[in-house]
């Protein structure tokens, strides 16, 4: 009885919400968003749990005095004053989002700049792969190679200063070839899922309940 | 045989560097999905209703708010009114200092020619509901107003008064917008991404789904064009063509590297 309930559930609420799709009209749509909003609670808590188990995690770092605990203490410094900023912020402006809020204060010349700075960071390091790992070593990766340094001189100002033709290019590359595999990655990832999803619906698939 | 990281990387600061600071400038190719995107904006009538959402946070930002600046200051020549809201917590933000930066160009009000809804979490929640009646959604606007008390939201309820959704995200939130709104609710959407995320979309522009991309700064740059106002984009293509170029060049040497130590081994 213990698996034949939680089983029996699954299988009636994933039908009534794929219902929702195919019939969108009342009461199938006010069902599927319901469950939706439910969902939303359900992931509220989580994030909950979440927050809870990140805090568990370093503070036991920093009295344990582990490896990188002085990080630790950064974050949940970092965190608390966050939220500070973020409680306070509401109660004086009715919003953290002010702009004028000590919140966007925080936001604007903490986050953004370090947010920036860890992406911009990427630029050295793809550079670097780049020359390391793309190597003409057979018939496909020379193929691969020839299409990327296309569309990598062809996007941008400088591929049409060289030749007017590379944007153009460039555009096809995107346009069909590249179009074409990606779509037929999407249709196998679709079809995985929903292969997965109808096991788990009809009870074949049952880890979750573990 | 190989070249140090170090180097690289001190080409890389060099090669960024230097077309920043010395003001370059180059010609820029508007391509057809940007193309697209303009002209679908353009056609709107003054008084449409536009929904913008800034799916995306500070770490996309270089890529993404010059785009949010460019549509934002076409949308407002045009006089289109603005919904602004995001699925991310911190796109609000972003997309709050978007609106302060252009609409005092343009002599735009807040409540009467543009509004920020807010964040809302649950993103497939969020866009079925606007589906039904945006007030579900977002029942005040980000500052806690009520949205009936707004001149601008008289008479928009749902997607049937919005004339076009457009998405700027730096993830996958517009297989949601496509997948909800545009399946389900007909919604036309625009979209504008990150340069890396572009190659992910045009599947659904090219069926229809979607019905203009901006993709990454040079989209931006091209849309700056279009609008006949070159700006933070447009001076940060010189940066990108030679990065560009920098690393096609140590493509190729990795390359010749790589085949003479073939034949040496051989």
């Amino acid at each position: 009885m213990h698996t034949i309930i939680p089983l029996a559930i699954t299988f009636f609420t994933s039908l009534l919400i794929i219902m929702g799709f195919f019939i969108p009209r009342a009461p199938f749509s006010d069902i599927q968003q319901t469950m939706l909003v439910w969902v939303l609670i359900i992931s509220g808590f989580a994030a909950l749990l979440g927050v809870d188990s990140l805090l568990r995690q370093h503070i036991k770092k920093i009295t344990t005095r582990s490896e990188g605990w002085a990080y630790s203490l950064v974050l949940i410094l970092t965190f608390f004053i966050v939220f500070g900023l973020g409680v306070f912020s509401g109660v004086r402006y009715g919003t953290a989002f002010s702009l004028a809020s000590s919140f966007m204060y925080a936001y604007t010349y903490g986050i953004i700049p370090l947010q920036a700075t860890m992406f911009s960071l990427l630029a050295f390091f793809i550079t670097s792969a780049a020359y390391r790992a793309f190597k003409a070593r057979s018939i496909d990766a020379t193929f691969l190679l020839v299409a990327a340094a296309l569309v990598i001189i062809g996007r941008v100002p400088i591929g049409g200063m060289l030749w007017s033709k590379l944007p153009v290019i460039a555009d096809w590359i995107l346009d069909w070839p590249s179009m074409t595999a990606r779509r037929g990655i999407l249709l196998g990832i679709t079809l995985g899922v929903i292969g997965t999803s109808l096991r788990i619906m009809v009870g074949i698939e049952r880890s979750y309940l573990r | 045989m190989s070249i140090d990281r170090r180097i690289i990387y001190l080409l890389v600061a060099i090669v960024v560097t230097i077309p920043l600071v010395i003001k370059i400038t180059m010609p820029v190719r508007v391509s057809p999905p940007v193309q697209l995107a303009y002209d679908k904006i353009d056609e709107l009538k003054p008084g449409s209703v536009v929904l913008l959402s800034t799916d995306y946070e500070a770490g996309t930002m270089p890529e993404l708010y010059p785009m949010t600046t460019a549509v934002l200051r076409h949308l407002f020549s045009k006089d289109i009114k603005v919904l602004l809201m995001s699925v991310y917590a911190l796109g609000v933000p972003i997309g709050a200092m978007a609106l302060d930066e252009v609409a005092g160009e343009y002599n735009k009000e807040y409540g009467t020619d543009y509004v920020i809804l807010g964040f809302k979490p649950g993103l497939d929640v969020v866009i079925v509901a606007i589906g039904e009646e945006i007030r579900d959604a977002f029942p005040t606007d980000y500052a806690g107003t009520p949205l009936d008390a707004l001149p601008i939201m008289e008479g928009i309820h749902n997607y049937n008064d919005i004339s076009i959704m457009i998405d700027l995200c730096s993830g996958s939130t517009l297989d949601s917008w496509v997948m909800f709104a545009q399946a389900r609710f007909k919604q036309r959407l625009i979209a504008g991404c990150t340069a890396v995320m572009a190659t992910s979309f045009y599947p659904y522009l090219n069926a229809g789904q979607i019905e203009g991309l901006i993709g990454g700064l040079k989209g931006a740059a091209e849309y700056e064009k279009l609008i006949g106002s070159p700006g933070v984009a447009t001076s940060g293509m010189p940066a990108q063509s030679f990065m560009h170029i920098l690393i096609l060049v140590l493509v190729i040497i990795g390359n010749i590297f790589y085949f003479i130590e073939r034949r040496r081994k051989i």
